[in-house]
């Protein structure tokens, strides 16, 4: 009796620590649509919030999203205040030498320029507004333009408007809805820019084991069409992988 | 919170702005207002409370005591503030995970600094993983609370002290002549004088304190400036209410805020000011028509 009650306890107590999920801290941005933002409920929302969840189901985690600024993203990562970044973070060696990325799951895009209706292609070689520490502003900087940098991509667009900036320099797909629905004030000018090796998680380079589960759910969800889907869903690109 | 805002899309005018402003996100603008009064009103009174413990140990008999008080007031008051707001909870929350560490986790052999990483084990993270959000929200306001009062405590330090040192020496004079002892000298003349030098001080420190809040966004704290500049920014058709930019109004409600809590503030000092001369032999008294 007494060796059945132990036994039944022992795997009560197995079952039960098989069912306490490990909490993983999800972070982003929370500005920077249609990936990640604070929809009007006050929740964070987006292509990013849809995938990370699915994510977590998929690898056998409990997720909380939490929103960092973008500039202190990593800084707050590598000091362990949450456990993965999620926030349109393209794949970049620059970046990889202080975290690791998952595989991608968003392909390589394109960034483009938009600048007021009237003006013509050349205001990209003038002041270019881009989000501070984000591909586009290495770019710019790099570039023979003067690259005026914001803390968040919003800024940058109010930028052009007020004309604080000739144009400004972002990825399409954040900046293709603002143009579409801007009443003809904005448009796209100069060529499209490919830039990045597409948007993966962060994670420090430390969690391998955590890396190698959302890696494996990525591979899962490219492999049956989720991702595609959510692609189609968020961006209205279709087949992306 | 109205029923006609189910469907935002029909809405026009005056109904749109009342479900506007009543969205779940504004509450949280309209929420993180409190936060800014709650971090107010709990770390003005620290904030005093260390000032005095400052003030005292600079004063103290007894020489180490004496260059703790000093090393304290000029080392906070030389670092810029903001150096100082970063770096305290940073500083403040690894070393308490790092200790956490090394107790309740020995097993661990692997260093905590890896590379760029800080590990610590999960029994050690604080708050844990696995603890609710708004645990980790309390915790950093927390942090927050302690590196504003660490900061303006030495400022409040130096004030009560030059304000302990302005009570005339006579007046202590007269009380030791009276017989009093020095813990009756201090609770009956030399406190109750001391508040009349010291006040015009403090009253700098509070508005001074109220306009640094919004370093709390600094913080990673959603404050007033977040919910401002989050709200206010334009909005597409990913949002239920898209709207252009509208920081400004925003800004301007945060314009407004900061007045209405300063004006009521002067208006507090004033009737402080009066209150805290009423009975004493000084020019300000007499100036504010009360006393003699």
């Amino acid at each position: 009796m007494r060796k059945l009650v132990i036994a039944a306890l022992v795997t009560a107590v197995s079952a039960g620590s098989a069912f306490a999920q490990q909490v993983i801290r999800m972070g982003t941005e929370g500005a920077y649509e249609p990936y990640n933002f604070i929809n009007d409920k006050g929740e964070i929302d987006g292509f990013e919030r849809e995938l990370g969840d699915k994510l977590c189901e998929i690898a056998g985690y409990t997720c909380e999203w939490v929103k960092n600024d973008w500039d202190t993203i990593i800084p707050n990562l590598l000091s362990g205040n949450y456990d993965t970044i999620m926030a349109g973070m393209s794949i970049t060696d620059e970046r990889k030498e202080k975290i690791d990325f998952t595989q991608n799951y968003f392909p390589p895009a394109a960034s483009a320029y938009v600048a007021l209706a009237g003006a013509d292609d050349s205001v990209i070689n003038g002041n270019i507004a881009a989000q501070v520490n984000t591909i586009q502003s290495a770019y710019i900087a790099e570039s023979d333009a003067t690259l005026i940098e914001f803390a968040i991509a919003d800024e940058t667009v109010a930028a052009v408007r007020n004309g604080e900036a000739d144009a400004v320099f972002a990825d399409k797909d954040y900046l293709q809805k603002i143009v579409d629905e801007s009443n003809g004030e904005l448009k796209f000018v100069g060529e499209d820019v490919q830039l990045g090796g597409g948007v993966g998680m962060g994670v420090r380079k430390s969690d391998t084991e955590m890396r190698d589960k959302f890696d494996a759910a990525i591979t899962q969800l490219k492999g049956d069409g989720t991702l595609n889907a959510m692609i189609e869903k968020w961006f209205n690109i279709k087949d992306a992988f | 919170m109205f029923e006609m805002c189910a469907d935002p899309k029909v809405l026009a005018g005056l109904d749109w702005f009342a479900c506007y402003l009543t969205t779940p996100k504004h509450f949280q603008f309209y929420f993180s207002f409190l936060v800014v009064l709650t971090l107010i009103f709990i770390t003005a009174p620290i904030v005093l409370a260390l000032g005095f413990l400052g003030a005292f140990a600079r004063r103290a008999a007894f020489a180490p005591l004496r260059l703790v008080g000093h090393a304290y007031t000029s080392m906070v008051r030389g670092v810029p503030d903001i150096v100082f707001f970063l770096f305290v909870p940073i500083a403040l929350d690894q070393a308490l995970e790092y200790v956490r560490h090394r107790v309740l986790c020995p097993e661990v052999t692997e260093p905590v600094y890896r590379g760029n990483d800080f590990v610590v084990c999960a029994a050690a993270k604080l708050p844990l993983s696995s603890a609710p959000q708004w645990i980790h929200e309390v915790y950093g306001f927390v942090l927050a609370i302690i590196a504003f009062s660490v900061v303006f405590g030495a400022f409040a330090a130096n004030t009560i002290d030059g304000a302990l040192s302005a009570v005339p020496r006579a007046q202590l004079e007269t009380a030791r002549a009276y017989g009093m002892t020095e813990r009756q000298t201090f609770r009956r003349i030399h406190l109750p004088q001391m508040w009349v030098y010291a006040l015009p001080g403090l009253s700098n420190l509070w508005m001074i304190l109220i306009k640094a809040t919004p370093l709390l966004f600094l913080l990673g704290i959603t404050d007033i400036v977040y919910w401002a500049r989050e709200l206010g920014g334009s909005k597409t058709s990913f949002f239920e209410y898209p709207h252009p930019d509208w920081r400004v109004w925003y800004f301007l409600a945060l314009l407004a805020f900061y007045l209405l809590l300063t004006w009521l503030s002067e208006k507090g000092f004033a009737w402080l000011n009066v209150r805290v001369r009423r009975g004493q032999a000084t020019i300000g008294a007499e100036v504010a028509g009360v006393g003699r």
